[in-house]
């Protein structure tokens, strides 16, 4: 037995293929995320992206028609597996999404929400000052935790989000083409806060923002369409190395600018 | 960086959500409450309307097709009843369908964003109206002028027409917003073409808008008529009591619904020809409003697939 | 002459004959889709000044008895002792003894005992009545007429639409008669409509909306079923009610399992029973858009924190959409409120004169006096018939004006 197979991935999909009804959005992804790092998911629009991370965390369950075959490993578990409860999966794999979504509520119950439902029996003042303090937040809110949490700016409100995900201690986060909606001032702050999560988080980012991808990630993973328009991973490595030695010419076309 | 595999966080450990259950089991209860109800509607007016024709003096072939409705002879031919719920449902329509059409029109392609602001809450509160006022306005006001305007001896106090114009008046805004929201979903693209050959705005919009909204139109106008049909307060105060078997609007004669609401509003014995007969009537009142409803949603969920 | 027009920049103008026409007649066609649109409002307004015209206006009141015989100086100027006097002088004596146990007369004041000489003793009865405009614009006509008919009336100018018309009960003399009963039975019956359908309309809108993609045919064929009834007639609910719930219910409507005695069916119970399910579908439906808008990004939130689907409802869902869920409701139930055909078939009472004292008691409400001043034939019944509807169309507005003000004011508040 070697080091490798003893390996616990913080996420590891075999033939995962998931389902729109008949139609197949994404098939055969097998690949194994790399915990503590930023695995980044590239590739063009349309390629089932947002579907794969979104299975990551059975988000998918709330799309009617929505399933998948395969298997998502997390701490040895099969999260599709009948006897898992959902609920329980994404407590532990947060996620971020592509708008910023704070709940119309004051900033202080945006964060202490999540932790409350989940029975956390801590000190609350506490965890949301810490859940702020790593989200990078504190020192702009500290002084309005009770301000609605839409007063924020859009890059204030995103990583509200983040330090939402954040307070009911998850192991990974997914973040959605987190930047989206964002300007590149506000981008870039998510940027540095999504380095030094990655000291202590998993953290698995969709984007189609190559320069991202290539600046913030350790890791990425590039998907494409198939010819029967079912998403695919074609090239998966170190980011360095997928940028600047991709094995397969669509790869290199993608990042490249030549496609999508 | 490697986590120990024997996780001490098991997912399959599912809590147990009773309350998540039961609270679903309760929501689903509350859905189903709803079939109830239909199933209720069915049983009952099924089962009075089979005691009433297992009456001897009943038979449906005479139901459906003899002019004398006459309980106290024997006589139960519905048609009178029928046609004057169809003679006033025609004059409502008569009334409803061009002011409504031609109000949704303006609405939908003339009126400016601000007009249109002041005049649908306007036509919304004409709808909210309630039925025994227009009644009330019916008997009290159109008939009076009705008579002066064809005379006395010619219009009964209570006739068909009067009942069927005001019900025209309480159907118009059912007709123009649903109108309005058929012409609303066509696409700008297609007027732009039209204006964009020279059309004017009358054409553009009869010619082009018109056709393209006119699925949703019918749907409209055929919930109206069902509206129309199962419509009870206007006819019952102003339509007169009494089944008659006329065509002429100017006289007095008892309507489907009209006739339900005579008969209930005594003390009404159960088990009698009369009190069965009310449940056969409005047997056939739901099946035909149910028909109605049914084509009207089957036609307007065909626009809607067209331009969603 | 088209080719003209086309070649030549000059003779393409407002000039072209055909165009002209065209516009002409485009011009004609807007005028009448506008004077559609005006019908409707002109309508409205024709309703409402026809029924104003009809709740105030001049009438001829006319004494019963003379005066003079039972007095030789003017009643009003008797003292109260006097008034007594008279009163237990002219009225028989259980009427007398009624009227001691409702209000003993010695306590009655000098306005009081005037007033009650007037009503029982003299008689004073309305004998005529004019419609407002009329009395404002001819009243000499009104003036000619009584002089001719009724020589010794008095005329003065009358509201119907009054504080005694909202406090007294029902009567056979339209003056007297009060709508004070109709309106805590009509109180009562959408009090019960609401308790019912709320929780249940609401619960099932929330079952439609958030899990209906667990059991797909099940919440199908219950959302075709709410659809389908809501274009059910009213009448045919009004017939569903007497037969479940006056005819199939009675021991429980009639209140005879908890110890009511003589009691039918034909309660304020059944009638608001009745009007649940009236409501219910357009409860339902309403509640259904107010959920349905609820963006769906902050469920993704809820549901990414690991929250259940129930805690994201009820955190949630339910306090965004509940300003719409409200709104919808107040409209749901206005609908009931001016209902009328389904209590006629329930069995409302035309004629009570005791105030409703619970779910048990026989029942009538506005729309049912409106029916039944309506449908009699002595004009003074129509005039009270008017000020009924006035008083039914203000609860009606004042229950609109609440639900927009909760709405605006809900959505400020988040």
């Amino acid at each position: 037995m070697t080091l490798e197979d003893n390996k616990q991935w913080a996420i590891e999909t075999e033939e995962l293929d998931i389902y729109y009804g008949d139609f197949r959005a994404v098939k055969h992804v097998s690949l194994q995320i790399e915990p503590q790092k930023i695995t980044a998911i590239i590739g063009p629009s349309g390629c089932g992206k947002s579907t794969v991370i979104r299975a990551f965390n059975r988000m998918n369950d709330f799309i009617p028609g929505a399933h998948a075959t395969g298997k998502v490993l997390f701490r040895g578990q099969n999260i599709y597996d009948p006897k898992i409860d959902p609920v329980q999966v994404r407590q532990k794999i947060g996620m971020v999404f592509q708008k910023p979504n704070p709940f119309p509520k004051s900033i202080y119950d945006n964060i202490a929400w999540g932790a409350k439902i989940n029975d956390y029996n801590g000190n609350l003042n506490d965890l949301v000052e810490e859940s702020l303090q790593k989200a990078a937040l504190w020192g702009e809110v500290k002084d309005q935790l009770q301000k609605s949490a839409l007063s924020l700016s859009g890059g204030q409100q995103q990583r509200l989000c983040i330090a939402r995900a954040l307070a009911v201690k998850p192991d990974i986060i997914l973040m959605d083409e987190p930047c989206s909606a964002l300007d590149p001032i506000a981008t870039l702050k998510i940027e540095d806060l999504m380095r030094e999560l990655s000291k202590n988080y998993t953290i698995i980012i969709v984007t189609h923002n190559m320069q991202q991808a290539g600046r913030a990630s350790d890791y990425t993973a590039y998907f494409t369409m198939d010819a029967d328009r079912a998403g695919m991973m074609v090239e998966y490595g170190v980011t360095s190395q997928v940028f600047t030695n991709p094995r397969n010419k669509s790869t290199e076309d993608y990042i490249s600018g030549r496609f999508g | 960086m490697i986590i120990k595999s024997t996780s001490p966080f098991d997912l399959s450990r599912k809590k147990n959500r009773w309350s998540e259950k039961l609270i679903k089991l309760f929501l689903t209860f509350a859905g189903i409450v709803s079939i109830f109800t239909t199933i209720a509607i069915v049983y009952e007016l099924g089962k009075e309307s089979l005691l009433f024709f297992s009456l001897p003096e009943v038979n449906l072939v005479d139901f459906l097709t003899t002019t004398t409705w006459q309980p106290s002879i024997g006589k139960f031919g519905v048609l009178p009843l029928v046609t004057s719920t169809l003679i006033t449902s025609f004059f409502a329509m008569l009334v409803a369908i061009p002011l409504g059409l031609g109000a949704a029109i303006f609405l939908s392609e003339y009126a400016s964003e601000r007009t249109r602001k002041v005049i649908k809450p306007i036509l919304e509160i004409l709808a909210g109206i309630p039925t025994v006022v227009y009644g009330y306005f019916a008997l009290t006001f159109m008939t009076p002028i009705l008579r002066s305007i064809f005379g006395e001896n010619k219009v009964e106090i209570y006739n068909m027409l009067s009942a069927g114009l005001v019900m025209g008046i309480m159907i118009l805004p059912l007709i123009s917003s649903m109108s309005e929201d058929a012409l609303h979903a066509v696409p700008r693209s297609l007027r732009d073409a039209a204006f964009g050959l020279g059309a004017t705005r009358l054409e553009t919009s009869i010619q082009i808008v018109l056709p393209a909204a006119l699925s949703g139109i019918i749907a409209a106008v055929i919930l109206g008529i069902s509206r129309a049909v199962g419509e009870t307060m206007i006819v019952a105060i102003a339509a007169g009591s009494g089944p008659n078997f006329t065509f002429n609007p100017f006289k007095a004669a008892e309507t489907m619904t009209g006739y339900i609401a005579r008969i209930s509003g005594g003390d009404l014995a159960y088990d009698t020809a009369d009190y069965n007969s009310i449940f056969a009537i409005g047997l056939l009142l739901f099946l035909i409003t149910l028909l109605l409803n049914m084509i009207s949603r089957k036609i307007s969920r065909k626009y809607r697939e067209v331009y969603e | 002459m088209r080719s003209t027009a086309d070649h030549s920049n000059q003779n393409f103008s407002i000039s072209d004959p055909i165009l002209e026409q065209r516009q002409r007649k485009a011009a004609l066609w807007k005028s009448l889709f506008r004077l559609s649109t005006l019908i409707g409002i002109i309508a409205l307004t024709i309703l409402i000044l026809s029924i104003i015209n009809q709740a105030f206006g001049l009438v001829a009141i006319q004494d019963k008895v003379d005066r003079t015989t039972l007095s030789t100086q003017p009643i009003e100027s008797l003292s109260q002792k006097e008034m007594i006097r008279l009163i237990e002088k002219n009225l028989s004596k259980n009427r007398v003894r009624t009227l001691d146990r409702d209000i003993p007369l010695v306590e009655r004041s000098h306005k009081d005992l005037y007033t009650l000489i007037e009503r029982e003793v003299i008689q004073v009865k309305i004998v005529d009545s004019y419609p407002l405009f009329k009395s404002v614009i001819t009243p000499q006509r009104f003036k000619d007429r009584v002089l001719l008919d009724f020589p010794k009336a008095k005329i003065q100018f009358k509201l119907w639409l009054n504080l005694s018309f909202l406090t007294h009960t029902m009567s056979n003399i339209p003056e007297q008669a009060g709508i004070r009963t109709a309106i805590l039975g009509s109180l009562l019956v959408i009090l019960i409509a609401l308790f019912v359908s709320f929780p249940l309309g609401v619960s099932a809108a929330i079952y439609l909306e958030e899990y209906s993609t667990q059991d797909t045919w099940l919440s199908r064929l219950i959302q075709t079923n709410i659809d389908n009834l809501a274009g059910v007639p009213s009448i045919i609910y009004g017939i569903l009610g007497l037969a479940i719930f006056v005819r199939a219910f009675d021991p429980i409507t009639s209140g005879k399992v908890f110890g009511v005695e003589g009691a039918n069916g034909r309660t304020i119970l059944s009638a608001g029973m009745t009007m649940a399910l009236l409501v219910l579908p357009i409860l339902i439906t309403n509640a259904q858009e107010a959920i349905r808008a609820v963006p769906s990004s902050l469920r993704q939130a809820s549901y990414g924190l690991g929250a259940t689907q129930w805690q994201t409802i009820w955190h949630h869902v339910l306090p965004s959409a509940l300003p719409g869920i409200l709104t919808g409701t107040i409209l749901a139930i206005s609908r009931a409120l001016g209902e009328t055909a389904p209590l006629i078939i329930v069995g409302a009472a035309t004629y009570i004169t005791k105030d409703p004292s619970g779910i048990f008691s026989n029942f009538t409400t506005i729309p049912i006096q409106i029916y039944n001043w309506t449908t009699r034939p002595q004009t003074e019944f129509r005039n009270i018939a008017a000020a009924a509807i006035l008083v039914l169309l203000v609860m009606l507005l004042s229950l609109n004006a609440v639900a927009i003000i909760w709405r605006n004011r809900l959505n400020k508040n988040r």
